[in-house]
């Protein structure tokens, strides 16, 4: 691995990467309150958010587009509440009407504004641009101590190694509430932890990671880490603080090898062309989720035995 | 400020700091709660005496637990006061602990039986602080009362629903309160349990604390309670087992569904 992995290679895998774990990480919590839908429904509604503030602003610069993606979050989590109490209909329905409303909606705004003269359409929301995110100045290891050439890496990987830290220090901070209100809500509201903010702020904080990685990995990456690393850690072991790490690891071993399945599998194959890495990795993450349904140690849900 | 108003001021201070008459540990005035569009609570009044142990008693969606959780602020009530040790709640939550409702989580949850206990810590732990070797024993010590001792490194997905309702025990005694709010803690458990629970319950009355439940067997009102109070969405009537836990109030409260025949052999107190 020499110079064309750091040039090619490194930048998407550090962002895959980064992607992955920023999104596993509130996924554990979101799985175990029930409301993984919720990770699918934010990373939808960031379509129709940037093709708004695509519209707004008329450019795909960073700052427009985070802040359209996050307002639309925010759109869509206060819909789901106002659907869920008005039309007193049960939170899963909610958050599907919701979301394919609302990315529907974002399809049909993106199809009649003019973007060709921009890098934005559907299948850019879907896959990302992960194989793209070249770095032209690393032209080698040594380029990672030549400040001039760091200062041309990715934006992308700045904002995702920026949202990655920022999500892992809130874990670790929160960390003990965080766990009590998602086991027991009751009792945290009786020992007087703010449960409602504290599921408000899971949401936002899902909405941050998934807005963070819309641009470089695409929503099918996001989605899937929501679920698939949490889901898959949750039958390797019984203890809290072990599924978050074992998340964390199914997270970065995901994006690794779908990345390098997705450039080179297909050549092993005989086949020409390497295919959409956000789709391996997202496969793989399924995959992984698989194996631990037939293999993991603590996938029999033991019920609890009559009588004491 | 002249001398007569700063006397008239002082004279204020004095009659409220005063009326004190035993402050009762939960006393709530007029509390309305309600889900949508239905009350749940109706403008109860109830007052639980110091050291007593009190049952909470009344048909299905009569607003129990309802009533337990707006006191404890943890459903928003519509309008009435709570007060806890003659304080507002947020300045006397520390001295209360709560046990919800059994089936009320999920006991799938990946941790174990010491971590449950040790979340009654949290007041103390707070945020950051970090679970030191007292802790741990404390918490043992807990689990030790209710008899679960052995069980503290299991998964609580592997206890019986008896052991788990002790667990939660466990974990309130951690929060050392000196008001203990359990909602239906013999539901669905094991005599052994039943025993054991009480057994706890009536220790902690011993040590001058105050116990309220929300109690469904009425068979066993009379052995385990010294107060009740009756509601269904009003309140019916409360005070000691003696003179409240009545024919006639038990019929009120449960509007006729009760028969005749079910009531005699509750071996009522006579009055």
């Amino acid at each position: 691995m020499g110079a064309d992995f750091v040039t090619l290679s490194l930048t998407p895998l550090l962002i895959g990467t980064l992607a992955a774990i920023a999104c596993a990480l509130p996924g554990n919590f979101l799985v175990l309150r029930r409301q993984a839908l919720i990770g699918d429904a934010i990373s939808h509604v960031v379509l129709p958010g940037v093709v708004v503030a695509f519209l707004i602003t008329g450019t795909v610069s960073t700052w427009p587009m985070l802040l359209g993606a996050a307002g639309a979050a925010v759109v869509a989590v206060v819909l789901i509440e106002l659907i869920k109490r008005v039309g007193r209909i049960e939170p899963g329905a909610a958050m599907g009407v919701t979301f394919t409303s609302l990315f529907a909606a974002g399809v049909l705004l993106l199809e009649q504004s003019d973007t060709s003269g921009v890098h934005l359409d559907v299948e850019h929301a879907l896959y990302g641009n992960l194989e793209s995110l070249i770095w032209f100045s690393g032209e080698g290891w040594h380029s990672l101590l030549d400040p001039a050439a760091l200062a041309d890496l990715p934006p992308e990987l700045f904002r995702m190694a920026a949202a990655a830290l920022l999500i892992s220090l809130l874990v670790v901070l929160f960390w003990r509430p965080l766990k009590i209100s998602t086991f027991d809500e009751g009792f945290a509201g009786a020992v007087g932890i703010p449960t409602t903010l504290f599921s408000f702020g899971l949401v936002i904080t899902a909405a941050v990671a998934a807005v963070a990685a819309f641009d470089a990995v695409g929503s099918i990456i996001v989605i899937a880490m929501f679920i698939c690393p949490p889901a898959a850690a949750r039958l390797m072991t019984n203890r809290l603080e072990l599924q978050v790490l074992w998340s964390v690891a199914f997270a970065v071993l995901s994006a690794v090898l779908g990345y390098v399945l997705a450039g080179y599998g297909p050549l092993w194959l005989g086949g020409q062309i390497a295919v959409s890495a956000a789709g391996m990795i997202a496969t793989v993450s399924g995959v992984i989720l698989a194996l631990a349904c037939l293999f993991a140690p603590h996938r029999a849900r033991i019920g609890a035995p009559k009588g004491s | 400020m002249s001398a007569a108003t700063l006397e008239l001021a002082s004279d204020e201070g004095r009659q409220i700091a005063h009326p004190a008459p035993a402050e009762s540990p939960l006393a709530v005035r007029e509390l309305t709660v309600s889900y949508g569009e239905k009350p749940a609570v109706f403008s109860v009044d109830a007052t639980v005496p110091a050291g007593s142990m009190t049952a909470i008693i009344g048909p299905n969606g009569a607003g129990k637990s309802t009533l337990l959780k707006a006191a404890l602020g943890i459903v928003p009530r519509i309008s009435g006061r709570v007060l806890v040790f003659g304080q507002p709640l947020a300045q006397a939550m520390h001295r209360i602990a709560y046990v919800p409702q059994r089936a009320s989580v999920d006991w799938d949850f990946p941790t174990r039986v010491l971590d449950v206990v040790l979340m009654g810590l949290y007041r103390e732990l707070g945020l950051l602080g970090l679970v030191r070797r007292q802790h741990r024993e404390r918490a043992l010590a807990c689990l030790e009362r209710v008899g679960m001792a052995e069980f503290a490194g299991r998964q609580i997905g592997q206890l019986s629903g008896g052991q788990q309702q002790r667990v939660f025990l466990a974990r309130a005694l951690a929060q050392n309160a000196d008001l203990y709010l359990l909602d239906e803690p013999f539901a669905g458990v094991d005599a052994a349990t039943e025993k054991a629970i009480i057994d706890v319950l009536k220790a902690l009355k011993a040590e001058q604390r105050t116990v309220v439940c929300v109690h469904h067997d009425l068979a066993t009102v009379t052995q385990y309670f010294d107060h009740v109070l009756l509601i269904n969405l009003r309140k019916i009537a409360e005070g000691p087992v003696a003179t409240a836990f009545t024919a006639e109030n038990l019929q009120k409260t449960y509007g006729g569904r009760l028969a005749t025949a079910h009531i005699d052999q509750l071996k009522l107190p006579t009055v």
